[in-house]
Formats: structure tokens, C-alpha cells, sequence
């Protein structure tokens, strides 16, 4: 039973963190119609900018103190991913108002390679470190209650903590201000939402914006768990079956939707992995998503698709 | 109108005249040993294939800064593979035929070595395998391209298992251990297991398998099964991030670093440095040479190619580890060409395969390797028709914290165990494609 519920605890604090992830992707299609390819190249290259400026910029204003040095990165990685969001606005998504959705993200698809690209020759395709003090050692707990109690990474449980608070904020967000309507109003039609008043570019800017603080939250907590490098690009995929699952416009349905992936991949892999060779939890998500695709395609909290013919 | 004319003129003029400039060059290329360097320096192994492809580069560079192979000098041209079996492929085919022909393939990539078997008999062109590729084509009677140089996967699953029965007091201790493998579940992840499965059946230890999805990111419940099962002892195969994320998994789930021995590809320094601490204790197996900043060779780079700013990565990683697996893979190819030129003409561009022969009987001694910077670094090379591996030494090294150091003497690997697993696999790969493996007589052509 004790291993029972740390694979359980584990998964729901992996679940956590791949609801941060999938929550770029709901962003976004919220606020644009867009599936944005490009979630985990953001991922990457905000990662790749914090984990370089906070060597850089030290070194540059003389600082010792690490808390100042990673506040400083930080906040200028964020500064980063606003250009990056004012630039996506200006290059691309200007010129393609009232586009087919295919071509939409064709074009963020794009976007994901310039991003790779740039990222690595900016600041380059070694492993770097982003230290921001996460405890790496793990805790027992309940231990009078299970032999050798109870297991718990302390890293991912600071991780969910984190990815959970950003989660509600930017639920609070949507729901009770006006720029969060005004997002889920672009979302719902573009040609609408501009015929009263609503400025379309500025929207598309705030949208990028957030999904790319959201990437840089995400890059920050992932890099510090596995070093800034290529990989993180990858972790973003984590979130596709998230979102198939949750519905591609709720939030809600990426924190539940993680939580369920979370759970799944790692209990499938511990006690179904045995029976048929193992190293199943990725394809199993995937699996999850299908089934899920097959019955209820709107995923869970997702908007009923309904067409008139 | 007439500007965009005058503009396509100029630019058709600047084509004509450049490819004309270039013709000279690409005669002149002819004359030169050409090397294709197959490389990922993009992609999710980047950080571990960068510092392979710097020190096989440069090692080409230096070998030009000293005169060329016997006078010929080398031309050498990078493709990306990305670590992709069909990118790999499709680097081999763009490159084969190109400056006079290759004079030998090194994917590194156990995936692309698997698709490129079948294709370099027919294109006469070996294939340089040190330290990854098909265990079983160390038989060179039937793999008659393939050079599993210096040792293979074979090699260092059995020399994993001296060192953990050396640890525990004798093979005796053996019997009744639990011995994990955490692998990247991929060709070059599955190599070792049968291996192991024999060695646990003749000395009665226990192996547990445990594949990881590439690249390697998600280990928690890898990690959980390991702290379930209490393994004796884990040994790691993996490549790339899969190795760090590997030892932040067991800090995480306090599994002792220093139970875990990992395979030459995962004991460099872009595996644990941002780890640090958390994988101090941890030890690795080497393919012979660890990290060398003191040996003659690497000496010998930072005065000839780096002083005069010819290097192609960073200083500071000269004579890292993977940086040092990539410089003896070049030096390996390089030999290769001397060798051959022996028989076939000194000064002479050499033939794919006229470098088959020359790697075929490749006989590197002592005198020899510290005659060339390399002592210290590794050990004697010998190879024959029949056995295209020529060495199977191996050291354990073990990260402080900061860096490598070695912690074991020399090991080699048990012929007894290996060569029937050797001959048995190959046979039967002879029997599946229908081929004819060569006699000793054959092989003194």
C-alpha cells in the first residue's frame, strides 16, 4: 500500500507539472484559435535565456548574491519572452488574421524551429545549470504508519506548489478581469471581438506574453530538475495528451487532465510495465489520449463541437 | 525592369565565376584523404555529441598541422544526424561517393550502425565502431566491414560485473544479488542484456530490466521500481540527459551513487557536472582513457590547433572525456590510413578498402601510442581479420564531486564468456542474410 500511494503522490506531482505545460497550449488556443506548436521551444529558449543570464549578467554587474543574480535573470528572461510575444505578433500572426486554422499552426510550427535555432546559437547547446536553491534530497513521512514510510521528492512537491499557485492565478485571471474576457472573447471570434472595439494585435501581444511567462515558469522549474539543454523542447509534448484530454479550452481541464496523465503514465508503468517490457509510460499517455479522442473528443472539460448542416 | 536584369545578370555571372574558382579546389581535393564526419550537434544529445565531434575534428586538423598521413592531408566534412537512424542514413548516401570516396564511416549511433551494416560491404566502405555498435561484429569473418574498436557493449557489461564481484570479494558473492539495469530503451540499450542474462545464470545473480523512453526525462517511475526492488546494484546505460536525469532520480529516491556503475557513455563530464555532489561517488567503466588535460596529445592540440586558433570548441573542454573518445576515434581511422599506405604506397590516397586492410591488421604498440602523446591514455590496439575489436581493456572512473578520477586498475574482458556469445550471434546473422564468413586463408589475400 506505502508504494502504492508514492507512486500515486509521484504522479499527481508530475501530473502538476504537466499542467503547466499544457496550460501554454490552452492559453493560447483560448485566446486565438491557435494551437501553438511552439509551446516547447518557448519552454526551451526561456530556460536556455535564464539559466545563460543568470551567469551573464553577474558577471557583467559584479553581483555575488545568487537570490539577486536569478531575480535579475529571471526578470530578464521575462523581458525576453515579451519581445519574443511582440515579435510572433509582428512577423506572423498579423498576416494571418481570419486564417484557416491549419495554416495557423503550420506557421507556429515555424515559429518552434526559429526558436530552437536562435535559442542554441545565442546561448549555445551545452548543459547549463539553473540553481534557484530547490531541495534535491528527498523526505520520509508516515513512517509509523508503512514500512520505510513514505517517500516524498521534495523538489516536486516545491515544483507543484509553484505550477499550482500560476495555475489558479491565471484562473483568476480569465475568469474575473477584463483583459481575460477580452482573450476569451478574440478566442471565440476574431471578426466579433474586433467589430466591438476589441484590439485584436494588442490581445494577440498579452497572449503570447503570458503563455510565454507561463513557458519561462515551466523552463525554470524543469531545467532546475533536469540542467537547461535541448531536451526541455521535448517536455512540452508531455502536454499534448493533457490537453486532448482536458479539452484544448479549459483550464481547469489541464490541471485535472495533468493529474490524470500524471497518475497514469507512472502507475501503468510500475505495475503494467512488468508484464510487456516496460519503458511504457510515454506511448501510455498517448494511449489515454486515443481512447479519449475516440469517445469524447472535446476532451473533458472541453467545448462541445456542434455543426449545423 | 531593367535594374532586376542587370541584378539576375551580376548574380549569374557570380555563380559562374565562383564555381570556376572552385573547380581548382575540388580537383585538388582528390588528392586528399577524405574523412565524413557524421555528428549531432543539434537535437536532444547534443551536449554529449558536440564534444565527440570537437575532439574527432580537431584530431584531423592536428594530424593536417603535422604534415598530413605521410604527407596526404585530410579533408573532412561534417553532416548533422541529430542522433536520428534515418538522418544518419541519409548522411551516409550524401557523403559515400564524395572528394574520390569515404575512407570510413564513424555514425556514432548504435541505430545508424545497425542500418549502415548492410550497406558498407556493398559500398566498400568500414565502419568504426569504438565502443558502441553490434557486439557480435567483433567477428570479422562475417562482419568484414564493421570495427567495434576497443571494446563493445559485450565487453562492458562483463566487465561491470568483474568490478561489482571484485567490490563484493569474488564472483562467489554473486549468488543471490540483485542486479538492475536501467537502459535507454533503443538498440544501443538492449546490447548489454543478454550478456548479463548469461552471467547472472552462471553466477547466479539476478538481473532486472529497465527500459527508458527516449530521451530519457521522465524517470520517476523507474526510479520508484528501484526503490521498490532494493537492487544491489544498478547499472546505467544510458546517453544524454537520460544519465543525469538517471542520478537526480536516485538522489531524489536515495538510492546510493556509489551502487551504480554507468557504461562509458554515461561517464562524462556534461552527465554529472550539474549534478555534482548529488552523483559524487558515482563510478563509470571507460573505453580505456578517461579524462586526459595531461596527456602528450592534448598538449600537443592546444599548441598546434588551438594556439593558433584553429580548435573547433570550446578550450576549456580539451581532453574531457567525451572529447578524448572522439580524438581516438579519429586516430583510430587515421592508423587505419597509415597502415594501409604500408602495403599499398606510402604518400598515396588510400581506398575504402585498402583501409579495411590497413584496420584489419592495425597493430598500435605501447612504443608506438606514447610515440604519438598517447601514454597513459590507453592501451596496445591489435586487430586481425578474424577479431575486429584488437582490445578490450577497461578502467573504472569515479566522480569526487568536481571531476573524474580513476579508482580502478585495469580490467579485460573474459574471452572465455564473450568469444562463443561472439560466434553464436554472428553465425546466426551469417545464417539470416546468407552469408559466406571468411577462412583464416581468405583472409591473407
Amino acid at each position: 500500500m506505502g508504494f502504492f500511494l508514492e507512486t500515486l503522490i509521484g504522479g499527481l506531482m508530475a501530473g502538476m507539472l504537466y499542467s503547466l505545460v499544457a496550460l501554454g497550449f490552452v492559453l493560447i488556443f483560448k485566446a486565438s484559435g491557435v494551437f501553438n506548436f511552439a509551446q516547447g521551444a518557448m519552454v526551451l529558449f526561456a530556460a536556455l535565456a535564464m539559466a545563460r543570464f543568470a551567469v551573464w549578467i553577474p558577471a557583467w554587474l559584479g553581483l555575488d548574491s545568487p537570490f539577486l543574480a536569478n531575480t535579475i535573470a529571471f526578470l530578464a528572461a521575462g523581458a525576453l519572452m515579451f519581445v519574443v510575444a511582440w515579435l510572433v505578433e509582428r512577423l506572423v500572426l498579423r498576416h494571418l488574421v481570419n486564417q484557416e486554422g491549419a495554416t495557423l499552426l503550420m506557421a507556429t510550427l515555424g515559429i518552434a524551429y526559429v526558436l530552437e535555432g536562435v535559442g542554441t546559437s545565442i546561448f549555445g547547446s551545452d548543459v547549463y545549470k539553473i540553481d534557484i536553491g530547490m531541495p534535491k534530497d528527498p523526505v520520509m513521512i508516515l513512517e509509523g504508519s508503512f514500512e520505510g514510510g513514505l517517500l516524498i521528492n521534495k523538489e516536486d512537491f516545491v515544483a507543484a506548489l509553484i505550477a499550482a499557485v500560476l495555475v489558479a492565478l491565471l484562473a483568476l485571471f480569465f475568469q474575473k478581469t477584463v483583459t481575460g474576457r477580452a482573450l476569451r472573447a478574440v478566442a471565440d471570434d476574431h471578426q466579433a471581438a474586433q467589430s466591438i472595439g476589441i484590439p485584436l494585435n494588442r490581445i494577440w501581444v498579452i497572449v503570447w506574453c503570458v503563455a510565454g511567462v507561463v513557458a519561462l515558469v515551466a523552463g525554470v522549474i524543469w531545467g532546475s530538475k533536469l540542467g537547461v539543454q535541448f531536451s526541455l523542447a521535448t517536455v512540452a509534448l508531455r502536454g499534448l495528451p493533457v490537453v486532448i484530454l482536458g479539452g484544448l479550452t479549459s483550464i481547469p481541464g489541464a490541471i485535472i487532465g495533468g493529474l490524470i496523465i500524471g497518475v497514469g503514465e507512472k502507475l501503468s508503468e510500475v505495475y503494467l510495465g512488468p508484464m510487456i517490457g516496460g519503458g511504457i509510460e510515454i506511448w501510455f499517455a498517448y494511449q489515454l489520449a486515443l481512447v479519449f479522442l475516440l469517445f469524447r473528443p472535446q476532451g473533458l472539460f472541453g467545448e462541445k463541437i456542434i455543426d449545423r448542416v | 525592369m531593367k535594374l532586376r536584369k542587370l541584378v539576375l545578370t551580376a548574380l549569374g555571372t557570380a555563380v559562374v565565376l565562383s564555381s570556376l574558382a572552385a573547380a581548382p579546389a575540388a580537383l585538388a581535393q582528390v588528392k586528399e584523404q577524405f574523412f565524413p564526419v557524421l555528428v549531432y550537434r543539434t537535437g536532444a544529445y547534443a551536449a554529449n555529441g558536440s564534444q565527440w565531434a570537437n575532439g574527432y575534428v580537431d584530431y584531423l586538423k592536428l594530424v593536417n598541422a603535422k604534415g598530413g598521413i605521410n604527407g596526404v592531408k585530410i579533408s573532412f566534412e561534417e553532416c548533422e544526424t541529430a542522433y536520428a537512424t534515418d538522418r544518419g542514413v541519409e548522411c551516409y548516401e550524401r557523403l559515400k561517393g564524395k572528394n574520390g570516396g569515404a575512407t570510413v564511416f564513424q555514425p556514432l549511433s548504435t541505430g545508424v550502425t545497425f542500418a549502415l551494416t548492410e550497406k558498407a560491404p556493398v559500398d566498400k566502405i568500414p565502419l568504426i565502431t569504438a565502443g558502441y555498435g553490434r557486439s557480435e561484429s567483433q567477428n570479422g569473418a562475417v562482419f568484414t566491414w564493421n570495427f567495434p574498436l576497443l571494446g563493445t557493449y559485450w565487453v562492458g557489461a562483463d566487465v561491470a560485473i568483474q568490478h561489482i564481484a571484485k567490490k563484493e570479494g569474488g564472483v562467489a558473492k554473486l549468488k543471490g544479488k540483485k542486479i538492475a539495469l536501467v537502459y535507454h530503451d533503443s538498440p544501443y540499450g538492449k546490447e548489454p542484456i543478454p550478456v548479463l542474462q548469461e552471467l547472472g545464470k552462471t553466477y547466479g545473480f539476478d538481473v532486472q530490466l529497465l527500459p527508458v523512453a527516449h530521451p530519457g526525462v521522465e524517470q520517476k517511475a523507474t526510479w520508484l521500481q528501484i526503490r521498490q526492488q532494493k537492487p544491489d546494484y544498478v547499472l546505467l546505460w544510458g546517453w544524454g540527459v537520460m544519465n543525469s536525469t538517471a542520478l537526480r532520480e536516485a538522489q531524489s529516491t536515495g538510492y546510493p551513487r556509489d551502487k551504480m556503475i554507468g557504461i562509458w557513455w554515461a561517464g562524462a563530464e556534461p552527465d554529472v557536472k550539474d549534478v555534482a555532489e548529488g552523483a559524487k561517488g558515482y563510478s563509470a567503466l571507460t573505453l580505456q582513457h578517461g579524462a586526459e588535460p595531461n596527456s602528450r596529445v592534448v598538449k600537443d592540440m592546444l599548441e598546434q590547433v588551438y594556439a593558433k586558433g584553429q580548435g573547433t570548441g570550446p578550450k576549456a573542454e580539451v581532453g574531457q572525456v567525451l572529447y578524448m573518445r572522439g580524438l581516438l576515434s579519429a586516430m583510430l581511422g587515421v592508423e587505419g590510413v597509415r597502415k594501409a599506405q604500408e602495403r599499398f604506397g606510402k604518400g598515396k590516397v588510400m581506398t575504402g578498402e585498402q583501409v579495411r586492410w590497413g584496420l584489419e591488421n592495425l597493430n598500435l604498440d605501447q612504443k608506438t601510442l606514447d610515440s604519438m602523446g598517447f601514454a597513459g591514455v590507453m592501451r596496445p590496439v591489435q586487430t586481425s581479420c578474424l577479431d575486429h575489436m584488437g582490445s578490450a581493456w577497461v578502467r573504472v572512473h569515479t566522480w569526487n564531486g568536481s571531476k573524474w578520477e580513476f579508482s580502478s586498475d585495469w580490467y579485460q574482458a573474459d574471452e572465455k564468456n564473450l568469444r562463443p556469445m561472439v560466434m553464436l550471434a554472428s553465425s546466426k546473422y551469417a545464417e539470416e542474410k546468407k552469408l559466406k564468413p571468411r577462412t583464416p586463408e581468405e583472409c591473407k589475400k
